[in-house]
Parts: C-alpha cells; structure tokens; sequence
C-alpha cells in the first residue's frame, strides 16, 4: 500500500515538470506595463521641475547653477518607482523604462544627472528667484510693477532704509486719542 | 556519483550563502517577494541559499524596510550576531535609501543608517528576479547592468535666443518704448 502511495506521488510530481526559472541564465523581460527605471530624455526636457515638485520620495533634486544652467539630479536608490513623473511630464521627456535590474554595490551607480540649458525671462530678466527673498521684490517677478516713484516711497524693502527721523517718529509714536478724552 | 556532484558543485558555487530575514519596520510587500524568491519558481537555492530563522546561522542579512527608530537597535544587534564575513543586501527602495521615508522623523533614514549595506536592490518592491539578479551578483554569477547616467543639452539652445529676438523686434511695445 505505502508503494502504491509513493507511485501516485511521484507521477504527480512529474506531471507539471520542472517550473523552476532559468533567470540569472536566460533573460526574463518584465511585462507590458511595468515601471522600471524612469529615463530622461535631455532633449524633450524643458527644465520645468514638475517632477521634482510631485516626487513623494523626494528623489529628484533640480539645482540652478547659474543663470542659464539648470541641473536635475535623479537618486534611484529611494525611488519608489510610482511614475508619477512619467505621468506628469508635459513634453513627455520620462519614460518608465522596463529595466529592473538595478542592483548595484554603490549607490552612485542608479543616479542620473541632466545638464539643461534655460531661457532669460523677457520680463523680470531671469528665470528664478531662488535668492530672492524679499516679499515686495518677488511680488516684481511675478509681474507688479514698481518702477513707478510714487510706488516706491510708499513700499519700503527694509527698515534700515527708513530715513532716521522716520523711526524716530515711530518710537515717540501715540495712538490717536478721543478728542475731549 | 554524489560526491562528484557535490564536487562540482562545490567549484562552481565555492560559497553558500545563508540568508537571515530581518525585517526593520517594512511593508512586507518586499518580505513577500523575499519569500517568492525562495519558492521552488524562481528557487534560490539553486545558488546553495538557505533562509535560516537565527542571525547567528547567517552570511547574509537581508534587510527590508526603512529601519525604524524602535528596530534600529535591534538590527545593530543581529548584525553585530552575524559572524563575519558578513553582507547586507538592502532590499527594496526603503533599506536602500530610506524610500519616501528617508527623512521622516521616527525612521533613521535607510538601511545605510544603522548597517553597512553592501548591495543595494532597489525596486517598491523589487520583482523577485531583480533579487535574484541582486544574489547572482554577489555571487559573480552576472556583471552589473546599473551605472550612473548623465546626460547634457551639449548644443546650446541658440535658436530659442533668436526667436525671442524675433518676437521682441514683432512686439511694438518694445519698440515704442525705446524711441
């Protein structure tokens, strides 16, 4: 009776053959739809840091360097690869790529950087105001303009600007009081 | 015959690596398919790996997950358990780097953190052949595929510096202006 059992075992393990993957020695696509590493195209990029902006891990990192250089730094060893980015590139310069096999001994090796030329607004003359933190000068690069002398009496940048006898008037200053009060 | 098998095994693969599951606060989606790798689909065992329950059995630590402030003690000292020559592989995005974790304020900021890793799998969570891929490269069984890109607008834009020069000269506010 045990043999017969043992018979019935063996032909029901022989009978879906072997499963096991060849992987490391034959190549395994990944399916349609999947997300490997994001692939920039450098010349479909215009530098609009929409990705960085909507990245949850914080993974893509835009630096200005100067006025005409813009770099995007790109850390795939924290990227969740949720193609986020891909999927909100208004050129389409993202591509989610099918390659998965990313494993690496160094973390440099799954980082991408892109040098990217930018424009000079016609406007304000630059296209960032990462130094600029001034309040009334950010109002200027959106657009309000402040050329005029008037404007410029009534909006003071700073209170060191203030003539001395301006702040000496702020600091003898009183509250208007009831008149007979 | 065995022991000519076990021979020839024996060059082709002259280590085999004991893995030691730690878990340091994961999802268990990269636990998951941890344990997908060891099915008989995609069998690492081929390779002589081996889960074993104690980090004092273990080559190999396989470390999932953002290591947490409450776990970071805990996986210091089951690898400090490790006899040596020891590996870390950093599995998934979160040991690898701390993932969308990295720099939450009751998560140590990745695997890095708390132990050195020595091989990263990145992936949320990785397939179970990216890990595979991760093993056979320790092993040197494949060559690494991963290497750092960059990438520059060598030709500068100058046609886009003409163009607006066009517009301004079309725009006659700016003309206006400068008579």
């Amino acid at each position: 009776m045990w043999l017969a059992s043992k018979i019935k075992q063996v032909v029901l393990a022989l009978k879906p053959g072997t499963v096991t993957l060849k992987y490391p020695a034959e190549p395994r696509p990944a399916p349609k739809n999947f997300r490997g590493q994001p692939v920039w195209d450098h010349t479909k990029c215009i530098g609009c840091a929409g990705c960085a902006d909507h990245c949850p891990a914080r993974t893509i990192l835009l630096r200005d360097i100067c006025q005409d250089l813009r770099v995007l730094l790109y850390d795939g060893a924290r990227c969740m690869y949720c193609g986020r980015c891909a999927d909100l590139c208004p050129e389409k310069a993202i591509v989610m790529s099918p390659d998965f096999e990313l494993a690496t001994g160094d973390r440099n090796d799954v980082t991408q950087s892109l040098e990217l030329f930018m424009l000079t607004c016609n406007r304000c003359g630059r296209c960032f105001d990462m130094e600029i933190k001034n309040a009334i000068d950010k109002l200027g690069l959106r657009g309000y303009r402040y050329d005029s002398l008037e404007a410029r009496t009534v909006l003071r940048r700073t209170t060191d600007r203030l003539a001395p006898e301006v702040l000496d008037e702020t600091g003898t200053f009183r509250r208007p009081e009831k008149i007979g009060g | 015959m065995a022991g000519l098998l076990t021979k020839a095994a024996a060059k082709a693969f002259p280590k085999s690596l004991w893995l030691y599951h730690c878990n340091s606060g994961a999802c268990n989606g990269c636990d998951i398919e941890i344990l997908n790798v060891l099915t008989p689909y995609y069998d690492v065992e081929r390779f002589g790996m081996k889960l074993v329950g104690s980090p004092r059995h273990a080559d190999v630590m396989l470390l999932s997950g953002a290591v947490t402030r409450p776990t970071l003690p805990l996986v210091k000292r089951a690898y400090e358990a490790m006899p040596g020559p020891k590996l870390v592989f950093g599995i998934g995005s979160c040991a690898a780097g701390g993932g969308c974790w990295f720099d939450t304020y009751n998560v140590s900021g990745g695997g890095a953190a708390a132990v050195p890793v020595d091989y990263l799998i990145p992936g949320c969570p990785p397939r179970p052949e990216a890990i595979i891929f991760g093993v056979a490269l320790a092993l040197g069984l494949v060559e690494q595929k991963a290497s750092p890109v960059e990438l520059k607008q060598v030709e500068f834009p100058i046609d886009a510096y003409l163009r607006n020069k066009a517009w301004e000269e079309r725009n006659v506010i700016y003309r206006l202006l400068k008579d």
